[in-house]
């Protein structure tokens, strides 16, 4: 055991089986919907004939884009997303038709039969055929393939390259990635009375899957109601397809008024979902004789695919973050989404880091071993300290920075200044060799000046001295109910047992924006705070008589409600009574805001995000001389997260991220051919077994965050961001080979 | 002659034309056991595993004809009488064993299998036994601990280690 035991509100509810996510939901007259996709990825002219589908007996309805009452096309920043195609394929994702039948056998025997007929065009299917002045400009909307064109101005590193002792030019490239969440997309939709359409359904995100319902159907929002319910993993993937797929159910409900429920297999779901960007990245850095890194000059390449979806935030991401944890004072950076007919890429777990992190944590290590320092040394030179300016002109004085806290706390631990000193570099007679290596990283906390960022929380007091409590986040499965619980817990004095995590509803909570961007436990605890404080103020109001003191001397501790002097004192049970008692209903809203952030555009400056979580992981592998294959030994991960409050369910998130930063690292790839996904389950899509991975220590710093109301800040994404550098360098530091790109391979024949 | 199964030690019989349903959607469908979780429909991720005559199975992969006269119990059989849970579950929650959880019925079923043949596994032999149930969440490490957790408690306390509805 490595930690104290979990707290999950939904913990019982999961183990028993009792726990219900979409697909377990069923409601009488239930109709069934399936997707009809074309076999083109890039096509126009589409013609679609469902006559002979809709003759089939049973078949309701065969749907296609002039159904819809609303828009066809939607998207987070950009409308150009078809949920349903009118006359043109971009991708082989793209869905002709919905065939909505009695039954689910009944629907796929008729989707069969729906005849779609269109002129194929040639498909641009690599970021360079898109680049092409002469190409083919794929998106609907603009005049270019490049998507997005995010710039870093900062200082002159043209001029300091002359000064340099040291400047290396290095080529990197990371592959496409599907999220791989257990659970499929699936929805269910009920026409209600009212004229609402209820969605329960496995989204990451409750009001964007409203929004993109609400385009499709050219209703308003209030029209829509998305009941929360289990969700089966989502690592970013289940924003826009579990959105569409949503969205999709919804229009069979409205046109048919009867339930109608779309379940994903796992092939259309990796099909169809969007993906990790891969890039392709180009990085030239200029160092001076003591390891200091003068000058950076960068130049990234995204693959969006056919469609934007949150491509120009991932980008601006890496833009932010273009070179680590690092204060260098001459930077410019060139990132660059840009439009393919592949599958769209769009949100994932990491979030354009991960890709950047795998260049430049390299690059320190390669720096350390031209220069014949440590890489170590390298790194503690260059980092971020306490006042500390980034790479982005931001002053980094209002928390902790405690970069080099962390990397100390995984060097210690993995005990890598000795290992380092073992590690084979392709020599010795032994059939495995050995490599230690490690990666560190700052990552900017919850959406930094990527948008609107705010959360809010209900506190609803209940008669008899129970509490119902909701916030703006959603629970995919982290455990962000039983932290929001465990907060307000702290902050009353309450036992936990009085509390219950209302299951939320977008009629009810305000949009308090998307479950994303490691914002879950900073943006949420936090307005459970600020909830918390207005509740306990309308109390102390409300109960100073009974109390014989003054409101601002009443406290709250021990399941009680005390006065100044602690002989009088209330059960939650009388002190709801007495305000009822009085009509005043104990019921209080709070919002967080996040603190300001910044950003100029022109020159990528400004304060990017309003907080930084500071990491560090360390892998051991060995190598198998003969067969090149790559075996994880060991992994020890830091990360100061401000405070931890579910200790069990941080060390959670820990092994989990780095088991999907590992899978990145070592095996996972979508592979394709001419543009057609052919890893379509998880017999050709491999993730991480068990067996796969070593044993993990994970190790939280607290430094608690002054500008978090809880002092937490969170550990979702950096978790991921840094192992598959850290593999890297270890197996560098095995062989003697440095792999540019990923899964990493090494080819024997290198080794003999 | 009747066709029956015994599932979470209730007999019950067998409709002629649910003979050719898997499994998975036998008992999520017409036994409404929704913890039998579908992932893959190919025998890929483990989600749908149940214990059919104490082996672990991929109920996706099997039809319903193969299980005439067997024994199955799922995750809703794991836990006894009362609604108080086996030691298996109970250590997935203590152990933060549990994320998403859609993984986590087939990790309980697959577990349970494992314990009944061997009391006491050390952790590369759970992480063999269970290497066929994929998990997204949780980087396994705490789903090998709940395993070492349950297997511990049900030897030091002398507990049975059949899942509670075959216990009265």
């Amino acid at each position: 055991m490595t930690s104290k035991k979990a707290f999950r509100n939904d913990g019982y509810a999961k183990v028993t089986g009792r726990a219900a996510y979409a697909d377990d939901y069923s409601f009488s007259g239930t109709l069934h919907m399936v997707p009809v996709y074309t076999d083109f990825i890039a096509a126009k002219n589409i013609e679609i004939d469902s006559s002979k589908a809709e003759a089939v007996p049973g078949c309701v309805k065969v749907i296609t884009a002039k159904d819809v009452p609303g828009s066809t096309c939607f998207g987070q920043i950009e409308h150009d997303y078809p949920m349903l195609i009118t006359d043109t394929v971009r991708s082989w994702g793209d869905v002709a038709a919905l065939v909505v039948g009695e039954t689910r056998e009944i629907a796929l025997s008729a989707a069969d039969l729906v005849e779609i007929h269109g002129e194929a065009v040639k498909p641009v299917l690599t970021i360079e055929e898109a680049l092409n002045p002469y190409a083919r400009v794929i998106p609907s909307y603009g005049d270019s393939n490049i998507v997005v064109h995010h710039k870093m101005r900062h200082g002159n590193p043209e001029d300091q390259f002359s000064q340099c002792e040291l400047i290396l030019e290095e080529d990197f490239e990371t592959q496409m990635i599907e999220q791989a969440y257990m659970e499929p997309e699936t929805a269910v939709c009920l026409p209600r009375h009212d004229g609402v359409i209820e969605i329960y359904g496995s989204m990451q995100h409750p009001f964007s899957t409203r929004r993109f319902t609400a385009k499709l159907l050219g209703e308003p929002l209030s029209n829509i109601e998305i009941y929360t319910i289990a969700v089966g993993g989502g690592f970013g993937g289940k924003d826009d397809t579990a959105a569409i797929v949503c969205a999709r159910a919804a229009l069979g409900a409205r046109l048919l008024n009867r339930p109608v429920k779309m379940r994903y297999t796992r092939e259309w779901s990796i099909r169809e979902s969007y993906k990790r960007h891969p890039y392709k990245l180009h990085y030239k850095v200029g160092v001076s004789s003591e390891g200091r890194i003068l000058a950076v000059e960068t130049e990234m390449y995204a693959d969006s695919g056919a469609y934007l979806s949150v491509t120009p935030w991932v980008t601006w991401r890496s833009t932010a973050q273009c070179f680590g944890p690092y204060t260098i004072d001459h930077v410019h950076a060139d990132v660059y989404g840009v439009a393919t007919n592949n599958i769209f890429t769009g949100a994932m777990r990491g979030f354009g880091s991960p890709q950047v992190n795998f260049a430049s944590e390299q690059i320190i290590d390669m720096i350390a071993q031209r220069l014949n320092m440590h890489p170590l040394g390298v790194r503690r030179i260059n980092m971020v300290k306490q006042g500390s300016t980034t790479v982005t002109g931001q002053v980094l004085d209002k928390h902790t920075v405690s970069m080099e806290e962390v990397m100390n706390s995984t060097v210690h631990e993995i005990g890598y200044r000795k290992k380092y000193e073992k590690c084979s570099h392709g020599s010795g007679d032994s059939e495995e060799l050995y490599g230690i290596g490690l990666a560190i990283s700052y990552r900017g906390a919850s959406l930094g000046a990527e948008g609107m960022d705010f959360c809010s929380c209900i506190i609803n007091g209940q008669f008899d001295g129970s509490l119902l409590l909701e916030t703006g986040i959603h629970e995919n499965g982290q455990g962000s109910e039983s932290v929001m619980m465990l907060v307000l817990a702290e902050e009353l004095g309450v036992n936990l047992k009085r509390i219950r995590y209302r299951r939320s509803s977008t009629s009810v909570i305000p949009d308090s924006g998307t479950t994303v961007a490691t914002r879950g436990t900073i943006m949420g605890s936090s307005s459970v705070v600020a909830a918390a404080e207005n509740f306990k103020k309308l109390l102390s109001t409300h109960l100073a008589d009974r109390l014989k003191c003054n409101p601002e001397e009443i406290t709250f501790h021990n399941d009680k409600i005390w006065g100044k002097t602690f002989d009088l004192s209330l059960s939650w049970e009388e002190a709801m009574k007495e305000l009822f008692l009085q009509r005043v209903t104990p019921y209080a809203f709070g919002t967080f805001q996040a603190p300001d952030v910044s950003w100029d555009d022109t020159v990528g400056q400004g304060n990017a995000y309003f907080t930084y979580v500071y990491s560090c992981q360390s892998a051991e592998v060995s190598v198998n001389r003969k067969t090149g294959k790559i075996s994880l030994l060991n992994v020890v991960a830091s990360h100061d997260i401000g405070k931890a409050i579910n200790e069990a369910m941080v060390f959670g998130q820990i092994y989990g991220g780095v088991t999907q930063g590992i899978g990145m690292a070592l095996m996972e790839e979508v592979k394709k051919e001419e543009g057609r996904i052919t890893s379509l389950n998880f017999d050709t899509y491999k993730i991480p077994r068990m067996t796969d991975l070593p044993e993990m220590k994970g190790i939280i710093v607290e430094n608690h965050d002054p500008q978090s109301l809880t002092g937490a800040k969170g550990i979702g994404e950096p978790a991921l961001e840094l192992i598959a550098p850290a593999i890297a360098n270890a197996v560098y530091n095995a062989t003697g080979i440095r792999c540019k790109s990923m899964p990493l391979h090494i080819d024997p024949e290198e080794l003999k | 002659m009747s066709k029956s199964i015994k599932i979470n030690n209730k007999i019950v019989l067998v409709e002629n034309n649910e003979l050719e349903m898997t499994l998975l959607h036998y008992l999520r469908e017409k036994r409404f056991l929704r913890g039998v979780k579908n992932g893959c429909e190919k025998g890929l991720c483990g989600s749908c595993t149940i214990a059919l005559d104490n082996r672990g199975i991929r109920s996706c992969r099997m039809k319903v004809e193969k299980a005439i006269g067997k024994e199955i119990i799922t995750v809703e059989g794991m836990e006894y009488p009362d609604g108080s849970l086996h030691p298996i579950q109970q250590a997935f929650i203590d152990a933060g064993a549990v994320q998403c959880g859609f993984c986590t019925p087939g990790m309980i079923m697959s577990s349970y299998v494992l314990l009944l043949k061997n009391p006491n596994p050390g952790r590369e032999e759970i992480r063999k036994a269970l290497q066929g149930n994929l998990c997204r969440c949780t980087g396994y490490q705490q789903i090998v601990d709940a395993v070492e957790i349950a297997a511990s408690k049900i030897r030091e306390e002398g507990l049975s280690p059949l899942a509670g509805c075959l216990q009265s």
